[in-house]
């Protein structure tokens, strides 16, 4: 990209006016998305600190969950196909909302409970309290993770806004103004240039004029000399003379 | 997007962990009898799991994917393709494997954002 790059206008004043406040314009813009990109990587960084302390979370909430499977298992025993077999309506779903940041919508996903949990297993032999407990850390486990998810989604959302927004900024700061700034120094040149030719003209003129004048006057007072030319008497404009009639003899 | 019945989370993942996840009742079954959920096992092969994971992706009632971190890194080019905002995938340690925090996609390009930081 060379830095002669301008707009093609036609160098006048108008165009000068108008380059002008495109110029205002564009800044004005840059420094909104500027603005609009800081709040967005603060939201980002609060995020990315709120995804990796979760990750962590996870971990852990995943790891007792998973014990208590186990512990479930051992105490009766094997009992997953029981519950690939009732498998049917889901209770725990999944509501998304959005949130708004600086014009980015972010999806924020809240797990809720849609009707009530089955308890078919409860009445196998003394396994109630387990299944009770397994339940119960599976389903802080899907709580986790739905928040995990929904901070992911953001994450993604606003890593690609805040992007886009960048490019923007540095498309206006590097291309946009240094061409509308590269337009209003080349009409303000032509400008001054034409002044100056204005003005060389005019004075050009007024030697020339002042030349034949002055040869004028020497040829006068020549022929004056010489007695060929007598003082001619300006006519009067405002005297009170008839002019001769043309159209109605 | 945001009908009032809410919608389902997806699990792929080896038995126990789908066991456990549908115990909390997130499993359903949907009209035509397809479950959300898929239990990874040494006989399935890579097609069907890849299978699997694009009818999740392209399955509209389902906000998020659970998936097993070792499951998701043999498909991982799926998962690094998936570009849309939902269903938001997201990898869980299982029973077995121990969590690789590097091999997440969304840390990895945190890591990356991290990095590209300091450059400037």
């Amino acid at each position: 990209m060379s830095g002669k790059e301008r707009f093609p206008v036609f160098p006048s004043r108008m165009a000068q006016s108008l380059m002008k406040s495109r110029l205002k314009g564009a800044q004005t813009g840059r420094n909104l998305l500027k603005k609009k990109a800081d709040a967005l990587t603060i939201r980002f960084r609060q995020i990315l600190k709120r995804i990796i302390e979760a990750k962590t979370l996870m971990g852990t909430v995943m790891k007792e969950a998973a014990f208590s499977l186990a512990e479930a298992k051992f105490t009766m025993g094997d009992f997953s196909q029981q519950i690939l077999q009732n498998v049917n309506k889901a209770s725990i779903k999944v509501k998304a909302k959005k949130d708004n940041v600086a014009g980015v919508q972010l999806p924020i996903f809240e797990s809720f409970k849609d009707g009530n949990t089955p308890m078919d297993l409860t009445g196998l032999s003394r396994g109630g309290q387990q299944m009770k407990k397994l339940r119960d850390n599976y389903e802080k486990a899907i709580e986790v993770l739905i928040d995990l998810a929904s901070l992911q989604t953001s994450f993604i959302a606003l890593d690609e806004v805040i992007k886009i927004t960048n490019r923007r900024v540095n498309a206006i700061e590097h291309v946009i103004i240094p061409k509308i700034e590269n337009t209003v120094n080349y009409i303000i040149s032509e400008l001054d240039e034409m002044e100056r030719e204005e003005f060389f003209r005019l004075k050009k003129v007024q030697e020339k004029n002042r030349k034949i004048k002055a040869a004028e006057d020497k040829r006068r007072e020549e022929l004056k000399e010489q007695g060929l030319l007598k003082e001619i008497e300006a006519p009067n404009l405002l005297a009170d003379q008839e002019d001769s009639d043309i159209l109605f003899k | 997007m945001s009908n009032i019945k809410g919608k389902l989370i997806a699990v792929i993942g080896d038995e126990d962990t789908v066991i456990g996840f549908l115990m909390s009742g997130s499993g359903e079954l949907n009209k035509s009898r397809q479950p959300n959920y898929f239990i990874y096992d040494k006989n399935t092969s890579l097609a069907e799991l890849e299978e699997a994971i694009r009818g999740f992706i392209n399955r509209d009632d389902i906000a998020v994917l659970l998936i097993v971190q070792y499951v998701a890194d043999m498909v991982r080019h799926v998962i690094d393709n998936h570009a849309k905002i939902t269903p938001a995938i997201l990898e869980i340690p299982s029973k077995e494997h121990a969590y690789d925090p590097s091999k997440d996609f969304i840390l990895k390009r945190a890591q990356r954002m991290f990095s590209a930081d300091d450059f400037k």
